[in-house]
């Protein structure tokens, strides 16, 4: 009885939040709304879906590991949340993933150093890359999807040169942590709210996301009103890659081992889908942090469900295409405006 | 033009300075069948690189040619198993591979949806296909494959036979070279690249454009995927993850700027080449790792893009 008594009240939260969304015209309703029906269907056709379990206390459940799972794909599109409102991309992140991770395994297992040096020198090679995109994009003013290729291809081969081509196993309990610990909820997705926190609130609680927005609608504009575009840029980067390098810390932990070839292989397209399900347009001007992680939640749930169906690993993809063309067509202009026109429909002002 | 020639320039020198690396430690690098080799080997990745570069140069990108060659060569592999004839097989697949690019130029120009995001989603989309048409790798048992694929490499000198798969790439470069260059398609592929509202006021049909451009590249990369199916003489729907980088790094050595408006065929060619050449290099070597050669493609890529931006630069400054 407890447990419906439960669900009820989760959903009508849920749909509390969601009326007040839809009222609100703010974009993180399409996402949630979608998130929303995967989680009703879910109600009806997954049995256990909604079981909550406390053991040893640590909450287990499939909507643990949904959020579990979706961490580091949350982690990286909040970065590329930034980098897109800019006006620009980075594909190379997945490849800074796997160099945080190979230099964190690294320098534990070949170096022998204490794990905190170990963190924060994988995290510095994620600023590091970071700055090394942020030039060629900010300084160079190369076109960012050309500029984040070349570390994008050649990152995966500086992964494999710190490991020498091995897969590094490591058994720290700092470092397993990382990936693996659990603070009633797991540690990642911990993890991912800090990051949302810090990102919200130097992004909104200053004006450096109105700037970053000011430089991705219009960086002439920008720079005639005063704002250093170049900096401005070149910060969304580095954001970017230290962002990369949580989310491959993570990974890296949570298989206790790095493996350079396959640590963040296409997680770029997955950040890339999650900020872009979650409404942030890719021709840069606006940002919607909180809208992204759901994004990435959404895309997780998707899997896990069918996963749960039982529908063949394999198979996956396909649902996942057409995911992403349903959310693109659904923000397409042509749409909207056929949607808009429909008579007995309130004219729309847009999803702000 | 004169910018062009220098990229083509710059290509050729970093080609013959690989070459003369591979001459000066390795004989035998510098035979002919060693260069016939490198067409062989390359034609399915510089076949599915022409298509990009098409779609490049109108200022668009094509993420999904890799699955398309992968789903290409599973279906030619199944169907021939069932019992269909090669080439009535080639031929579905490579009108399969049309439409599919044409609904993705389609959705990208009706829609006015970022070309990315839609053929990212035409990759996961053609990568499930082939996994729904058999997941295992399946290989192809038939005539035209183990005889006249085989009997059409053409003799060039004693022991050295130019392969079929070999012809199908000059082929194609001819072809894209034509249609790039000299008719009125390659001419609307330029104006939209360089500006698209300007190109709609001259009169540029972009909508049809977009559509034959995208179908174009599904086309080529299913071309490149019956060339596969010679080579390897299978199909395997999980082949080939990340194809299209290696296309698109060869289009972006070759000249072709991502912005659009800018590149040709035969510097996507050359930058083919160069890739193949740096993993013939490697290969050669025996005790280089492959590792080196990714991070040797990622120093290339930025010479090449930063002297790009230099002379774009420098053309901006001068005007």
């Amino acid at each position: 009885m407890t447990r419906i008594a439960a669900i009820a009240v989760f959903w009508t939260c849920l749909l509390a939040v969601l009326y007040l969304l839809r009222r609100q015209r703010n974009v993180a309703f399409w996402p949630l709304l979608a998130l929303s029906a995967i989680l009703l269907f879910n109600l009806f056709f997954t049995p256990h879906f909604y079981n909550l379990e406390m053991r040893g206390g640590h909450l287990y459940g499939v909507p643990i590991d949904i959020i579990n799972h979706a961490s580091k794909v949350a982690v990286l599109s909040l970065g590329m949340t930034l980098v897109i409102g800019a006006g620009g991309i980075d594909l190379s992140v997945g490849a800074v993933m796997a160099i945080a991770g190979a230099t964190m395994a690294h320098l534990n297992i070949e170096a022998g150093m204490a794990p905190g040096y170990c963190i924060l020198a994988a995290l510095a090679t994620g600023l590091l890359a970071g700055m090394w995109n942020g030039f060629l994009v900010a300084i160079m003013e190369i076109p960012p999807m050309v500029a984040t290729i070349i570390l994008m291809v050649s990152g995966r081969g500086v992964a494999q040169l710190i490991t020498s081509g091995q897969i590094i196993n490591f058994n720290n309990p700092v470092l397993n942590f990382i990936g693996n610990g659990f603070i009633l909820i797991p540690f990642p997705f911990i993890l991912t709210l800090v990051v949302f926190g810090v990102t919200y609130g130097v992004t909104r609680g200053t004006a450096l996301g109105f700037m970053i927005e000011a430089v991705g609608d219009n960086e002439v504009a920008a720079r005639r009103a005063g704002l250093s575009a170049k900096t401005i840029k070149f910060l969304v980067y580095v954001f970017a890659g230290l962002c990369a390098a949580v989310a491959g810390l993570v990974h890296t932990s949570n298989i206790r081992s790095a493996d350079a070839n396959n640590i963040g292989l296409y997680l770029e397209l997955d950040a890339i889908m999650a900020v872009v399900i979650g409404g942030t347009a890719m021709t840069g001007g606006r940002l919607y942090l909180a809208s992204s992680v759901i994004g990435a939640i959404l895309i997780q749930a998707l899997t896990t469900t069918m996963y749960a169906k039982d529908v063949s690993p394999v198979v996956a993809p396909v649902p996942k295409a057409l995911v992403i063309l349903a959310v693109c067509l659904l923000q397409s202009e042509r749409v909207r405006r056929y949607l808009a026109d429909r008579p007995n429909r309130a004219q729309g002002r847009g999803n702000e | 033009m004169k910018r062009r020639h220098l990229t083509l320039l710059a290509n050729a020198l970093v080609l013959l300075l690989l070459y003369g690396i591979g001459g000066v430690y390795f004989k035998n690098f510098l035979t002919l069948r060693v260069f016939v080799n490198l067409l062989g080997d390359n034609a399915f990745m510089g076949i599915a690189a022409i298509g990009m570069t098409f779609v490049i140069i109108s200022g668009g990108i094509d993420l999904s040619v890799a699955s398309v060659i992968a789903f290409t060569s599973i279906f030619i592999a199944q169907t021939v198993h069932d019992g269909l004839h090669p080439w009535w097989a080639m031929a579905m697949a490579l009108c399969l591979g049309w439409l599919f690019g044409a609904t993705q130029g389609w959705l990208i120009s009706f829609f006015e949806l970022p070309p990315f995001l839609v053929t990212l989603s035409g990759m996961f989309f053609a990568r499930g296909m082939g996994y729904i048409v058999n997941d295992v790798s399946l290989a192809i048992k038939h005539g035209v494959y183990s005889q006249t694929i085989r009997n059409l490499a053409i003799p060039l000198a004693k022991n050295v036979r130019l392969p079929f798969t070999a012809q199908c790439f000059i082929l194609f470069i001819l072809a894209g070279t034509f249609l790039l260059a000299f008719t009125r398609f390659g001419r609307y592929i330029y104006a939209i690249g360089s500006n698209e509202a300007s190109a709609r006021l001259m009169g540029v049909p972009v909508h049809r454009m977009k559509i034959l451009i995208y179908a174009l590249s599904g086309f080529c990369a299913a071309a490149s995927g019956c060339v596969v199916t010679f080579y390897m003489q299978s199909g395997n729907s999980s082949s080939f993850v990340g194809l299209e980088m290696d296309a698109i790094a060869s289009a972006v050595i070759g000249g072709t700027l991502l912005s659009g408006g800018v590149g040709g065929v035969p510097g996507t060619f050359l930058g083919a080449i160069i890739l193949g050449l740096i993993q013939a290099l490697i290969s050669f070597h025996g005790n280089l790792n492959n590792w080196w050669a990714k991070i040797f493609i990622g120093i290339l890529l930025f010479l090449f893009i930063s002297i790009q931006q230099l002379l774009s630069r420098r053309l901006r400054a001068a005007r």
